[in-house]
């Protein structure tokens, strides 16, 4: 390749051909692993097909009820209120077959993201080298436009639900990472250091008191890879992976003002039962799991761990 | 055998570190080292503890004390020197190995307390005891009894965040007393309680020791915490151990003028206890001997009073001068009519109660032990002069004269 002497003339920097580099490289990927990405893509699409054909199978104002109840259960009877008059709004404007369908790609990328962020998050909290290794990719992944990686994916999946769902998880994976990282890293080092001291292996100090401790931060970061999963869903409206974003898509080449402004409003509803739902989850996740075994405990004839009671008024 | 046993211990952070301890052996300084990056935090620290025995490594901060007990149960793995704990080879043990000594040879306390905040204060007496692989209801029974040990009965149910910071140590405490190891490594694990918490801590330490005969390591920056607690107290200065001895060794005898600054503000009628500096009494009366003996003892002694005893030193009373003579003069065979009762103090009695008991009785005051026998007297002079700082210099005014002490 030569070097095109103009634009060294004009700037005094050579031109760094990084593009075709980069072709070269999808090239290559295509054709000798091409086997490898169908496969993927089939098995992506296929899940999220299934899911989306089972949340689409009952009434949709069924499923409505159902997703108010678990708001009210996780948060309260208002979030509750709330939810269903977002989520029937979605029927009502004619979106409920697309949103399922969105539901299902977020909810299937989500899994397979955390399925690799968890653990990577874990290694690098674990070693520096590793955390040192892992920050630059996370960084090129999250602050790169998202429509950039939808070509790539495009050349390895072609046209469909398969590289929307694989476009989705790279976008949506590092905060999975990062507050993995943080979460474990944040764990008290002194009570780390407890556990090692009584002769704890480093699994039981992970199950037992990295994991528990960092969980509120892992569950942010759950919520944040829902919610960036559910914004790359719906640009991957436009490589054919269907739904919400296949809707706004069609509104854009059709002009079509009223069908982009019901299909992005019930986008906003969505996003927000996502968001508010998995925050509550993570914030309370602990209390949560404390009162639901202490009320088992009881159900069972025992209070806690130990069988004594708390005296009375004596606490300082 | 000694329960702990620390050989020429070197601990160097920074990029191999094993050319420092050359280097230092070699008689190189530490901020010699500083300026390659290394950052030498223990060096050539050698020390015993006795089974049973409560030993305080004390100094300032950043003189190497958490990393010094860190190489104990290894934590850290020392650059140098060997460490044995009950008879275990710490640095030999890797992995597997290391982890049984933990769970079955030496458990610890943290400054911080280190509970898990969402496990119940039961649940935290009885982690040790999970690590060990115990079932449930064994757990509970243990780690129940460790709780009571340390006054926290019925709290079980309770989470470490519902407690005041005097409470979660002592949950702390339970759960290194639940693993039932004979050593118990202590990390200034007082020093995040208040003041008053704090002595009552002491006090139960000490108490819990006398009852369960643990061999302990405490780590504190607390001179007056060292004296209370500590049988023998190592000196700790820049990673290095400057001294070794028991309170009495190290306030009256400080190795060097560092020791001597730092101990010079302690309160000596606080730390310094009855058995520090009682004497063994000049003469002592048989409690079967009667007024005659009592009365030559005192002449030939120049003593105003005498200390009655059995056969076996149990303390009986006191004899004073003038009823001894006046019961020489009525000829009475027996003691019965002059015995008077002794004011009696402890050996662990410290120098202010002395003070207090001195002031009910001009005679000299007992020191006796748990079962009443006698093992000592303190007399009013001994008192006073222990009181000064034994470094002052004292002029005298007038004629030349022989004092009798
Ligand atoms: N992990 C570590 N890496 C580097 N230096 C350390 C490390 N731990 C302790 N040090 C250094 O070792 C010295 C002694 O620290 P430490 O044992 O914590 O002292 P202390 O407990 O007496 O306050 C300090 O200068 C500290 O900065
Ligand atoms: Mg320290």
């Amino acid at each position: 390749m030569s070097v095109p002497t103009s634009q060294f003339e004009e700037t005094g920097v050579p031109r760094v051909p990084v593009g075709d580099g980069i072709e070269a490289v999808f090239d290559w990927v295509n054709e000798n692993l091409g086997a490898f990405f169908d496969l993927v893509s089939d098995a992506v699409s296929g899940a999220t097909e299934t899911l989306a054909d089972v949340l689409n199978a009952p009434t949709p104002l069924i499923l409505v009820v159902l997703f108010a109840a678990l708001a009210w259960l996780v948060k309260n009877w208002k979030f509750g209120v709330v939810s269903f008059i977002g989520l029937a709004f979605i029927i009502s404007v004619d979106q409920w077959e697309n949103a399922m369908t969105t539901l299902a790609l977020v909810l299937v990328a989500t899994v397979i993201a955390l399925v690799i962020a968890v653990p990577l998050g874990l290694a690098a909290a674990r070693s520096d080298s590793v955390s040192n290794a892992v920050r630059p990719v996370m960084d090129l992944m999250q602050t790169m436009p998202a429509f950039v990686w939808l070509v790539p994916m495009v050349t390895l999946f072609s046209i469909g639900v398969g590289p929307g769902v694989v476009a989705t998880i790279i976008f949506a994976l590092p905060p999975g990472v990062r507050l993995t990282e943080l979460g474990i890293r944040q764990v008290d080092a002194e009570v780390v250091e407890a556990g090692h001291a009584f002769g704890s292996s480093p699994g039981q100090i992970l199950r037992g008191i990295q994991l528990p401790l960092a969980l509120p931060t892992i569950m942010a970061g759950v919520n944040q890879v829902i919610m960036l999963a559910l914004s790359m869903a719906v640009i991957a409206g436009l490589v054919g992976a269907g739904g919400l974003g296949g809707a706004v898509t069609s509104s854009i080449s059709q002009l079509d003002i009223g069908l982009g402004f019901e299909a992005g409003l019930s986008v906003v509803a969505l996003a927000i039962y996502l968001d508010r739902t998995t925050a509550a989850v993570g914030g309370g996740a602990a209390t949560r799991a404390r009162r639901i075994s202490g009320a088992l405990g009881r159900i069972l004839g025992r209070s806690g761990t130990t069988a004594a009671p708390v005296p009375a008024g004596s606490r300082t | 055998m000694p329960m702990i046993q620390s050989h020429e211990i070197f601990k160097i952070f920074g990029n191999k570190p094993e050319r420092g301890v050359e280097r230092l052996r070699s008689g190189a300084t530490r901020d010699d080292l500083r300026k390659d990056g290394l950052t030498p935090a223990v060096m050539d620290a050698s020390f015993d503890v006795g089974e049973g025995e409560i030993f305080v490594v004390m100094g300032l901060s950043g003189s190497g004390k958490s990393t010094l007990i860190r190489m104990v149960n290894g934590l850290l793995m020392p650059t140098a020197g060997s460490m044995s704990v009950a008879g275990e080879d710490i640095t030999r043990l890797r992995g597997k190995d290391l982890r049984r000594v933990r769970r079955e040879k030496v458990s610890m306390v943290f400054q911080h307390f280190a509970l898990l905040p969402h496990r119940t204060v039961g649940e935290n007496a009885a982690y040790g005891l999970k690590v060990q692989g115990l079932n449930r209801s064994e757990r509970e029974k243990k780690a129940d009894v460790a709780l009571q040990l340390v006054g926290l009965e019925g709290w079980g149910g309770s989470l470490p965040g519902e407690l005041s910071g005097g409470m979660r140590q002592r949950v702390g405490l339970a759960r290194a007393l639940a693993a039932e190891t004979d050593v118990m490594l202590m990390d200034e694990a007082f020093s995040a309680l208040d003041p008053l918490i704090r002595r009552e801590m002491q006090d139960q330490l000490v108490d819990l020791q006398h009852q369960l005969g643990k061999t302990i390591l405490f780590i504190t920056h607390d001179l007056n915490e060292a004296m209370r607690l500590g049988d023998r107290i190592a000196m700790m200065r820049d990673g290095r151990i400057v001294q070794i001895g028991t309170t009495e060794q190290i306030l009256n005898d400080p190795a060097n003028d560092y020791v001597a600054q730092f101990v010079q503000d302690v309160d000596r009628t606080r730390v310094l206890t009855a058995s520090a500096i009682m004497e063994a009494p000049v003469a002592l009366l048989g409690s079967e001997q009667g007024p005659r003996a009592a009365h030559r003892l005192l002449r030939e002694n120049q003593l105003s009073s005498l200390m009655v005893v059995g056969r076996d030193k149990t303390l009986h009373g006191i004899v004073h001068e003038h009823e001894v003579a006046e019961a020489v003069q009525q000829g009475t065979d027996d003691l019965d009519g002059v015995l008077r009762s002794a004011t009696t103090v402890r050996l662990d009695t410290t120098l202010s109660d002395l003070i207090s008991a001195a002031a009910e009785s001009p005679a000299a005051l007992a020191v006796v032990d748990e079962h009443g026998k006698l093992r000592g007297v303190v007399p009013r002079v001994t008192l006073l002069n222990a009181l000064g700082d034994p470094t002052t210099v004292v002029e005298h005014v007038g004629p030349e004269q022989k004092v009798m002490a």
